[in-house]
């Protein structure tokens, strides 16, 4: 009995927590009472929880999502992965300098291609986001100049690394991570070939103790000091720096290096008239459905029906937070998805009620006939929703398998849906039934 | 109810069955779907304005020598052109000249433009998914029932609704222009696991009754398995069916196919689960005269 008030209590606690995570992060409050007058901005409470937010997918907040394909054919086999990494990481490097927020980039491998997934909510103008993404990165060399006493006050960082060197790119065969033997710690090997063997002599060869600066499409990456001239071509860039630090500078060296060019292949752009609409318009769906779901519970099953409906309230309360606890990015098809598994939710009340009403005709008492028909009911909810799980699984295809769909849309639906089944199992089971067991005792 | 002996009608239930499929595979086998930028490659663009003249602007972009496909008004102000490919600078072209003769600059509510080999992979992805979905449902149906025949009986039930689904959007595909899209796939393997949803439930009380009534002949059982569980699989759907229906009629031109396809699909599903699962597993039962259990 002591369990079951505390499961009682749980899951008040549980609803209330979720209704705060629930609540918008602030709004205008504005009424009169008389002469009293109240116009203040309210904030969610508890300033930990203000950090969770609904994320909007591209669909609904508008925006621009690219596919590029990776034209692998000049890099060697077993460097293409690495060729694609570095790719990402510049181009989000580019990405967050134009200062689009919350982009997102992500590689994938499908039909024998290496591809890249650019989305950048918010974006309009696409010609300049593919500009920005698709042009290839250009890596060169600098070396330091003299700069004149009485400028050293307004020079920059390019008036000192004025000096081109003629090396690029196009000389660096590759770059890797390495261990220095002696020390142990992370360095940046680079390796270049017989032209930039040559040209690198030369460079270090006038440049001992003095700084080679390293720019990526314009912008310093790393100057280095030269120690010794190198001519074996195999030079390598030690520093006070961690192993994340270094494979970041190979990543740019490497997308500097690897003659990687991409080509567009999908372009899907929404503008943000057509988001807001369309989120309007589902809400307002989803509220009618949501009655009608509730008015046909309340009349078919009485007052076991407004129980479930107070689940329903719950199921609804949950999924909202926890879509923004993880967060669930929110698409369109995802809020099908989640609408739909509203009226999926009470399935598991219909069988238990069903199964109610069959013990109660065969003349068992009323709290065993409960106590039998949510037992009873639970292999037939765990098997068919099974299904349900499973196919979710093959839609969101959480370990990208190449054979199946990694759509964004496919998986907003996907994840909606999982969440649903799962939480719907919870409050039509459990929710119900501590309510009906609180219920039962006031009746009896 | 418990008194009707539903499996004495089970050739009315595959007939209706029939009527049901049979006209939509003629449309599929006749016209086939009506696909999608998703399958096919190409452009879509969406305009909005106000004062949008369809032949005015169909007009102009033949003027232009671009390779309109399709146009359709899609809302009140909207217009959906569909083009073999369209670069940015057509586009932009296009835009302005609207504008000049227009008045006013119409807004890009969506431009998607996609390669044609990303179709071709959509097709063979759907048909890995969809054959994936199969499989594991046939593999735990029959775990979790130890019968060859519910598994069986369970996937053509699935099949029966992925038949009618498909086949009505080859219908509204050919006479309405409504177009299948990868959301259309989505809505097929959700359709799968929905179907053997409910057909789960009967299965199970089918299985619990038999080992209750050992005495009882396979057909009693599966009427009895019918009548106790109709009304709770009717009122299931029927939730789901509401659900759909406002997303259908105020949930907004995106998404509308898409709820569409589900609806379709959870009523089908609902039929067969009860009229089309349970009559196939008698007829097998009858067929193969096997001792059940």
């Amino acid at each position: 009995m002591k369990n079951r008030r505390l499961l009682f209590w749980s899951i008040l606690l549980l609803t209330l927590a979720s209704l705060l995570i629930d609540l918008p992060t602030s709004y205008r409050l504005k009424f009169k009472v008389g002469s009293f007058s109240f116009d203040q901005e309210i904030s969610r409470p508890f300033a930990f929880l203000r950090r969770f937010k609904l994320v909007r997918g591209l669909d609904l907040a508008g925006g621009v999502h690219l596919m590029f394909r990776a034209k692998m054919d000049g890099v060697a086999q077993e460097d293409r992965d690495q060729a694609l990494v570095s790719l990402r990481d510049n181009i989000e490097r580019r990405v967050n300098l134009f200062g689009v927020s919350e982009a997102v980039i992500q590689t994938s491998k499908a039909a024998d291609q290496h591809r890249l997934i650019v989305e950048l909510p918010g974006v309009v103008n696409v010609g300049e986001a593919i500009d920005l993404v698709g042009k290839t990165a250009q890596l060169d060399f600098r070396e330091s100049v003299e700069i004149p006493p009485e400028a050293t006050e307004s020079a920059t960082i390019y008036d000192l690394f004025a000096g081109k060197t003629g090396l690029t790119g196009a000389h660096l065969i590759k770059s890797e991570v390495q261990f220095n033997p002696n020390t142990g710690k992370p360095e940046v090997g680079l390796e270049f070939d017989e032209e930039g063997k040559k040209l690198f002599g030369e460079i270090t060869g006038r440049n001992v103790e003095k700084p080679l600066a390293i720019f990526l499409d314009g912008l310093l990456v790393s100057a280095p000091q030269v120690k010794e001239p190198i001519t074996d071509g195999k030079a390598a860039i030690s520093g006070e720096f961690d192993l994340r630090q270094a494979k970041s500078l190979v990543s740019q060296l490497n997308a500097g290096s690897l003659p990687v060019s991409i080509e567009l292949i999908e372009r899907r752009q929404v503008g943000p008239t057509l988001g807001e609409e369309s989120v309007q318009k589902s809400m307002k769906a989803g509220l009618v459905g949501l009655a009608i779901v509730a008015l046909f519970m309340a009349i078919y099953y009485r007052w076991l029906g407004i129980l479930a409906d107070a689940g329903l309230i719950v199921y609804a309360l949950i999924s909202l937070a926890i879509y923004k606890l993880i967060p669930v990015t929110l698409t369109l098809p995802g809020l099908t998805g989640f609408l739909l598994s509203v009226g999926m939710a009470v399935d598991g009340n219909i069988l238990i009620f069903e199964r109610m009403k069959e013990e109660l005709k065969q003349g068992k008492p009323w709290n065993v006939a409960m106590e039998l028909g949510f037992g009873r009911a639970w292999d037939s909810i765990r098997d068919a929703n099974v299904c349900t799980l499973i196919i979710c699984f093959l839609l969101f295809n959480p370990f990208d398998w190449g054979f199946l769909s990694n759509s964004a849309m496919v998986r907003g639906f996907a994840v909606t849906l999982f969440l649903g089944v799962f939480i719907g199992m919870f409050t039509g089971i459990i929710v119900a039934r501590t309510l009906l067991r609180v219920f039962a005792r006031k009746k009896a | 109810m418990n008194g009707i002996k539903w499996t004495k009608l089970n050739w009315i239930f595959f007939t209706i069955s029939a009527l049901f499929i049979l006209p939509g595979v003629y449309s599929l086998v006749r016209w086939g779907l009506e696909l999608s930028v998703d399958f096919t490659g190409g452009t879509l663009l969406e305009i909005s304005a106000d004062g949008l003249n369809q032949d005015g602007i169909a007009e102009l972009i033949n003027g232009k020598g671009l390779s309109l496909k399709s146009i359709q008004s899609s809302g009140d102000k909207s217009l959906l052109l569909r083009f073999d490919s369209l670069e940015e600078a057509s586009k932009d072209d296009l835009l302005n000249t609207i504008n000049e003769t227009n008045g006013s600059l119409p807004e890009v509510v969506r431009w998607e433009s996609l390669g044609p080999a990303l179709g071709q992979e959509l097709l063979t992805k759907t048909g890995i998914s969809i054959l994936l979905a199969i499989l594991v449902i046939l593999v735990y149906i029959n775990l979790q029932f130890k019968n060859r025949a519910f598994g069986v009986c369970a996937v053509l039930a699935m099949l029966h609704d992925s038949l009618i689904l498909l086949g009505s959007f080859s219908l509204l595909g050919h006479f309405f222009g409504v177009e299948v899209d990868s959301l259309f796939v989505t809505a097929v393997l959700t359709i799968l696991s929905f179907s053997v949803h409910d057909t789960v439930v009967v299965y199970d009380r089918i299985r619990e009754l038999s080992r209750i009534n050992p005495k009882m002949s396979f057909e009693e059982i599966s009427d009895l398995a019918i009548s106790q569980t109709l009304v709770r699989s009717i009122n299931n759907s029927l939730t789901i069916i509401f659900m759909l229906i406002a997303l259908v009629w105020l949930g907004g031109e995106t998404i509308r196919n898409f709820a569409l396809a589900l609806l379709i699909g959870t009523v089908a599903g609902t039929y067969s689960s009860t009229f089309t699962a349970v009559p196939l597993l008698v007829v097998w039962q009858k067929a193969f005269r096997k001792r059940w259990k």
